[in-house]
């Protein structure tokens, strides 16, 4: 298709192999009998946690507070009792304090008709106050709090508010799910962020690969007050990232090492949106989301609704276990998800996505020099020069590499997906960027 | 059930491109296989030959040097390519100590000496066909007739290029071209050449002299691999197919070294600008298979599409340069070798375009 927006410097086609669950509806995932809460499951400092060994908690009771501005609050996904408080190892490789929790006890919503709110009476703050309350966010993989980001800075002006269906991790089908089954919530969610933003222009930017979702959207958009413009994009990763979705859909430019706010724009994942919804209308908490579990290996991928601190396991057995032996389990999407090699790993708000991926699909050869075919040049959406930039931090040249632009690389992976030669070039990125952390605070 | 499970844990992104270096050299090996297979069949057994010796010590270099410096790198290919293309730029009747040195030379000296497949500065293989062609030029510069032209009396000839470079030098006669001038001094040609150049004439009713037929199918003396243009063009169809290469190096090659071609062609014939003879001189020679095949060598190229195509326009001019000025019929791999020195500047200077850097913030930034 022609004239159709996307992003204008590098980006990739990865196989997109989400015909594997973009038909399934979503189900709620069977709830086990143990649950394992992590106390840092978003961007920022660590929730501070509020219970002990022994302590009765309830479906939905706060169990970590917030510790700090970029921080965020943790309910209790299920009623029970606190086991144990131990040190996991998240899938990226942080260690973080968790809370067990063994199931016991009445459901407070679980099964139960809820009342629904009228916000409409409510103000910015209050609105604000009940996102930051209900623990909320960014529900597309980055977990950056929610309610930070709302916040229009004093001075700044929101002249866009873009919402983010775009998905364009392949195999993930959690946002396209939603947005076909529950697009009147994710609509009366834009109105609620709206209010606290109060944008001039709305619109949602979606892959034309989930035609059915950008239909469902525009019907949905039709019988509501305020103007959402549906833009359709050309299918390219990594466009659900805020900086190739703003440049897809306003044509704008965020400056290098500047938010979306500095160009005028808010941007949310149509998640994140639907959490806010059942938050300020439902009351409640972040306490559950939709999860793709899929992959090569999985024998009947699912779209999974799970709560917060589900063991991974739980779910992968729900979907039949494992149809042959996977070469790895992937939290996330497969550019920028990470391994895991303990299947008792619980699943954070972060989690989008759960793939048993074969060999066949990962496609490991054996690693050799860089033969400066230039592929990840011209892939890298930011325009940096991913080999150079691993060849200086391969040299311990990390002050050269920040002057090209390490700071810059959000690690979506588009270079190491292309690079023939399997040079573990996003692994340099974050060493470099590491290092250069170090050296500030010795600074 | 996890306990069983033995699980890779590696850094993002968690799946790949099908592609791999041993994948692009071994499918620019295929693409290249029916112009060698036409060299052998109009050069004749001799040009197989030539062809197993320049691989075999290519590859048995590089096992060598694999076992010196305790790395494997045999199965990426990259060596028998190497050795492939050092075969393709050898005469068929060359001593076989010819290509077993210029491998060597290209393996170990070249690639080598400065790290192995990434770390060369020079296409290897035109490195060790130009230190062996100013070793033995005249080996390197004897040609076996292919089948097609071969009469009784006459088993070498000159290629199509040397041939115009020798009888250009004292000629007052006038002509309208290179493959006029072929024509007129009595170049051979076959018999189906004749008749395509006639049938051409008389549908599009141009007045093409005899002799493009043969230059495009292969029907020349030269070097094994280099002379069929057709078979060679064929197989970049799969290379572009399989995005192995991109357009701008063999376009910005081809297209310079042309323009200059139409311009300045025509004055070694006495006639005015503007009209040069483009076809003959993208047909002769090893512009085709140095445009397609190893310019675009990607470790001796430069980086980013900005560079390339400033590469190609400069390889275009050395060729030409060489060709019409030079002492030398043919210019391709030394014209590619000297671009492939500059390339570190090329690159220095042809950065990309970055994400949300605009013009004064970048140069604050340096």
């Amino acid at each position: 298709m022609k004239g159709l927006k996307t992003f204008s410097i590098g980006g990739v086609h990865p196989p997109g192999r989400k015909y594997l669950t973009d038909r399934k509806e979503i189900i709620n995932a069977v709830i086990p009998g143990t649950f394992v809460v992590p106390m840092s499951q978003h961007l920022g400092s660590p929730s501070e946690c509020l219970v002990s060994v022994g302590d009765k908690v309830s479906e939905g009771m706060l169990i970590g507070k917030s510790s700090g501005f970029i921080s965020s609050n943790i309910h209790s996904p299920v009623p029970g009792t606190v086991k144990e408080i131990k040190d996991i190892y998240l899938p990226n490789g942080m260690l973080s304090k968790a809370v067990v929790i063994e199931l016991e006890g009445e459901f407070d919503r679980l099964g139960k008709e809820q009342d629904t709110e009228d916000w409409k009476s409510l103000s910015k703050e209050d609105l604000l106050g009940i996102i930051a309350e209900s623990g909320i966010v960014g529900l597309g993989g980055a977990t950056f709090p929610a309610n930070v980001k709302f916040m229009v800075p004093k001075g700044k002006k929101a002249e866009f508010l873009v919402i983010n269906g775009v998905e364009c991790e392949p195999y993930l089908t959690a946002d396209h799910r939603l947005m076909l089954e529950r697009a009147d919530m994710i609509l009366e969610g834009i109105r609620i962020i709206s209010t606290i933003v109060e944008p001039e222009r709305i619109a949602i930017g979606i892959e034309i690969n989930k035609p059915d979702a950008i239909e469902a959207m525009e019907k949905a958009a039709e019988k509501v007050s305020f103007p959402l413009e549906v833009v359709p994009l050309k299918v390219k990763y990594p466009q659900g990232d805020e900086k190739q979705l703003l440049k897809a859909v306003t044509g704008r430019e965020v400056p290098s090492g500047a938010l979306p706010i500095e160009i005028g724009c808010v941007v949310s994942n149509v998640g994140t949106v639907h959490a806010v919804y059942e938050a300020v209308v439902l009351k409640k908490p972040l306490i559950e989301r939709v999860i793709t579990v899929t992959g090569g290996g999985i024998k009947e991928p699912k779209n999974l609704k799970a709560r917060i601190g589900t063991p991974i396991s739980s779910l992968v057995e729900e979907c039949g276990g494992f149809s042959e032996v996977p070469e790895k389990v992937v939290v996330g999407g497969p550019m920028m998800g990470f391994t895991i090699y303990d299947l008792d790993t619980p699943v954070t708000k972060g989690t989008s996505g759960i793939l048993a991926l074969t060999s066949k699909e990962v496609k490991n050869t054996l690693r050799t020099s860089c033969i400066s075919c230039g592929r990840c040049v011209n892939a890298c959406p930011m325009g940096l020069n991913p080999t150079t930039l691993f060849k200086y931090i391969d040299h311990g040249e990390y002050d050269e590499a920040e002057q090209i632009g390490l700071l810059d690389c959000k690690e979506c992976g588009s270079c190491g997906f292309i690079c023939p030669a399997r040079i573990p070039l996003i692994q340099g990125m974050r060493l470099g960027k590491k290092m250069l952390r170090k050296k500030k605070v010795k600074a | 059930m996890s306990d069983k499970l033995s699980l890779l844990v590696e850094s993002s992104p968690q799946i790949h491109n099908s592609d791999s270096t041993a994948s692009i050299m071994w499918t620019v090996t295929i693409c290249l296989l029916p112009a060698g297979l036409w060299g052998i069949w109009i050069f004749g057994s001799r040009a197989l030959f030539v062809l197993v010796a320049s691989i075999a010590a290519s590859v048995l270099s590089e096992a060598l040097m694999n076992y010196m410096a305790k790395r494997k790198t045999l199965m990426d290919g990259s060596a028998f390519l190497t050795g492939l293309l050092i075969g393709y730029n050898m005469p068929a009747a060359v001593p076989f100590y010819v290509p077993v040195v210029a491998s060597i030379f290209a393996i170990v000296v070249v690639k080598w000496m400065f790290g192995g497949l990434g770390g060369n500065f020079m296409n290897p293989a035109l490195a060790g066909r130009v230190f062996v062609f100013f070793s033995w030029t005249s080996q390197m510069t004897t040609w076996t007739m292919p089948r097609m032209l071969k009469a009784a009396d006459t088993v070498s000839g000159a290629t199509p290029l040397g041939f115009l470079k020798t009888g250009l030098i004292d000629f007052n006669g006038s002509v309208s071209g290179p493959a006029q001038f072929l024509a007129q001094q009595g170049y051979p040609q076959t018999a189906v050449d004749g008749r395509v150049i006639d049938w051409i004439n008389s549908t599009f009713h141009t007045h093409l002299s005899g002799g493009y037929y043969d230059l495009f199918m292969g029907n020349i003396p030269g070097s094994i691999g280099e002379v069929s243009a057709f078979l060679l063009l064929l197989g970049t169809v799969y290379l572009f197919y399989k995005k192995i290469i991109t357009w701008e190096i063999p376009v910005s090659y081809l297209a310079s070294f042309g323009l200059l071609v139409w311009i300045f062609g025509g004055r070694r014939y006495g006639l005015s600008f503007f009209s040069g003879d483009i076809l003959f001189h993208l047909f002769s020679g090893g512009i085709i298979l140095g445009a397609f095949y190893m310019a675009t060598d990607m470790v001796t190229s430069p980086l980013t599409r900005k560079g390339m195509i400033i590469f190609g326009v400069g390889v275009g001019f050395l060729t030409f340069l060489i060709r019409f000025y030079g002492s030398f019929p043919e210019g391709v791999s030394l014209a590619i070798i000297l671009m492939n020195i500059s390339v570190p500047l090329i690159d220095k200077y042809s950065k990309t375009k970055r994400f949300g850097i605009t013009e004064e913030k970048g140069k604050n930034n340096e």
